[in-house]
């Protein structure tokens, strides 16, 4: 039953609106949490083995109905959401006052997972839109949620942009319909092939390129990331870090490998480019910065610049190195967050100028960052070496020079970054005694950076069990045939 | 019909443009509504347009004289959905006007800044 993973979280939301008790609906969660774990676990396999695996709701054949889709991308996604949201929801478990506990912390996260996971395994375009706004009226009352002054403020930026966003994605989806009549994502594809005039196509492509520009945070779109993603409480922000861009990344992607694979030689200089300015703008935007949670915000758009050079590039090697390079970065920037949240409860701010002398307090606590950092920044052997090396490779496979020197370029600014993070922080001397707070590391909060650490080192030396399933995940993307005889038949 | 019905849409997207570009809040608001209302009209004319023509025909009808039900039926979601979110968007902006003491959204630089 591969309608599960949205079912779970709903169930375990609803449910959690119930119970008045935080206690109860933390552990209500959390279990839920693993019990969508098991069902990723289980329907990885189980699409492996069968290779695509479709249901249409309420037994409406293909065309007509909704139909729910897992095929090998949807069934990697879901799998990592799963990893995240139990990482994040245990970390929230000290992390998050028990006021807004009270105020349905868990109900509201459940309900964006859902959105979430919904938006992976949907294959009809309007469908993904409803997810989108299940996902986003969640994300947005996590994002405000406390009402500080910064929040509020950055909740505005973020609510306005992405309302927008929807806009322009419904009026994609009116022109697309307009033209061939039909919004499942398959039957698009398959009528794609024979249409007359596909350049009136276009305008919906562009619309939807735009929409999940937004999303994902691509380079013209980007604002709105960095003015509001280190406002809300850092579980908060890490959730979204790791999972809300990647749903924009997948959408691109589905889009330009299924829906508008025709389409793709004119999307590609545009994806090109703009890949290639999301990678710079968003590197020297964390350059300037001295704010632990406002560089990472801004690695995520440089990060996305690097996903979304594999889709440009468009080749096998390009796509399977962009999904391996979508995994790896959700693991390490929510991983990155949940510790720079770890920092910012010792010392009692992220500023960088005011903390120092981490390494010598605590060299655990070093190693615990340096695997995510020094990953992110592409160090071999870590997983940002390999999922980079991807992308490089076939950038120059396919002759693409240009992005590959300003990838090049990037590589070094996000190791700058970094490696400010760690002399500033870690290795600095420190302007008082001791930590301040240092006993305020639970168990509760630690181990989940040290499961996502170990993931990480699972990546990095045997990744190799990963890239190939990233290569048949390409392989079935770009062979869009597949999904469409799986589904209309 | 189509006539007017484009330029209804493309008056409120200019609109909504317009609205989204000034810089009071509640100009904003009024300019993502009026957008929101621009895209479900595309949506609903996407659909073609018919007069007075029910949907439920007889068999002397033929499929080409009816408008196709389904957008409309996506509008109705659609417009469901942009309820909620109005009402939300409206509730955090008077939140956010309050917090911040100005609806000129040139206040609202302070989470932009490098510190």
């Amino acid at each position: 039953m591969i309608v599960l993973p949205i079912l779970i979280p709903f169930l375990i939301g609803v449910l959690c609106l119930l119970v008045k008790k935080t206690s109860l609906s933390s552990t209500l969660s959390i279990l839920g949490a693993f019990l969508q774990l098991g069902v990723a676990v289980w329907m990885l396999t189980e699409v492996v083995a069968a290779e695509i695996i479709a249901v249409q709701i309420g037994n409406w054949q293909a065309p007509f109905g909704i139909s729910i889709v897992a095929d090998l991308m949807a069934a990697i996604m879901v799998l990592i959401t799963a990893v995240i949201s139990l990482a994040v929801q245990f970390y929230a478990l000290s992390d998050i006052s028990k006021a807004l506990k009270q105020k349905h912390f868990y109900a509201i996260v459940n309900l964006l997972l859902m959105g979430v996971n919904g938006s992976f395994l949907t294959g009809d375009l309007f469908n993904l839109y409803v997810w989108f706004e299940v996902m986003l009226i969640a994300s947005f009352v996590l994002i405000t949620m406390g009402g500080e002054k910064a929040q509020l403020e950055g909740g505005v930026k973020y609510l306005v942009i992405n309302l927008l966003s929807s806009i322009l994605f419904l009026c994609g989806i009116g022109l697309l319909y307009g033209k061939l009549g039909t919004l499942n994502m398959a039957d698009i594809a398959a009528k794609m092939v024979d249409v007359e005039d596909a350049f009136l196509i276009n305008s919906s492509a562009m619309l939807l390129f735009v929409a999940f520009g937004i999303k994902s945070a691509l380079f013209p779109f980007f604002f709105w990331l960095p003015a509001s993603y280190h406002t809300p409480n850092i579980a908060i922000s890490a959730l979204f870090a790791g999972l809300l861009t990647k749903v924009g990344v997948y959408a691109l992607i589905r889009s330009y490998t299924l829906l508008f694979q025709t389409q793709f030689d004119l999307i590609q200089d545009v994806l090109i480019v703009v890949s290639a300015c999301t990678m710079i703008f968003g590197v020297f935007g964390a350059a300037c910065q001295y704010d632990i949670k406002k560089i990472l915000s801004f690695h995520i758009i440089s990060q996305i610049g690097y996903i979304v050079m594999g889709l440009a590039i468009g080749t096998p090697l390009a796509i399977a190195g962009a999904i391996f390079y979508t995994i790896h970065h959700i693991v390490v920037k929510t991983n990155l967050f949940l510790i720079g949240g770890l920092i910012e409860r010792i010392y009692g701010t992220s500023d960088l100028k005011k903390l120092g002398g981490l390494f010598k307090w605590s060299p655990a606590f070093s190693l615990l960052f340096f695997i995510p950092a020094f990953s992110l920044g592409g160090i071999p052997p870590f997983s940002g070496f390999w999922a980079k090396f991807g992308v490089i490779r076939a950038g120059l496979e396919a002759n693409h020079f240009w992005l590959v020197g300003a990838a090049l370029f990037v590589g070094v600014f996000t190791l700058f970054s970094m490696t400010k993070i760690w002399a500033e922080a870690f290795w600095k001397k420190s302007e008082v005694e001791s930590p301040p707070h240092w006993n305020s590391l639970t168990y509760s909060s630690v181990l989940p950076c040290v499961v996502l650490a170990l993931i990480t080192l699972y990546l990095s030396f045997f990744g190799n069990t990963l890239f190939s399933y990233a290569e048949s995940t390409s392989a079935q993307l770009l062979n869009p045939s597949f999904y469409i005889n799986a589904l209309l038949n | 019909m189509e006539i007017a019905i484009a330029i209804v849409i493309g008056v409120l997207f200019a609109g909504g443009i317009y609205g989204i570009l000034r810089r009071s809040l509640v100009k904003l608001i009024l300019g993502i509504i009026l957008l929101g209302q621009a895209a479900n009209m595309l949506v609903f004319s996407s659909g073609g347009l018919r007069e007075s023509v029910p949907v439920f025909v007889d068999a002397s009808t033929k499929a080409t004289d009816v408008a196709d039900p389904i957008p409309q039926a996506l509008v109705l979601t659609a417009i469901v959905i942009g309820f909620g979110l109005i009402i939300f968007s409206i509730s955090l902006l008077m939140k956010a006007q309050k917090a911040l003491k100005s609806d000129d959204i040139n206040a609202f630089n302070n989470t932009d800044k490098v510190s």
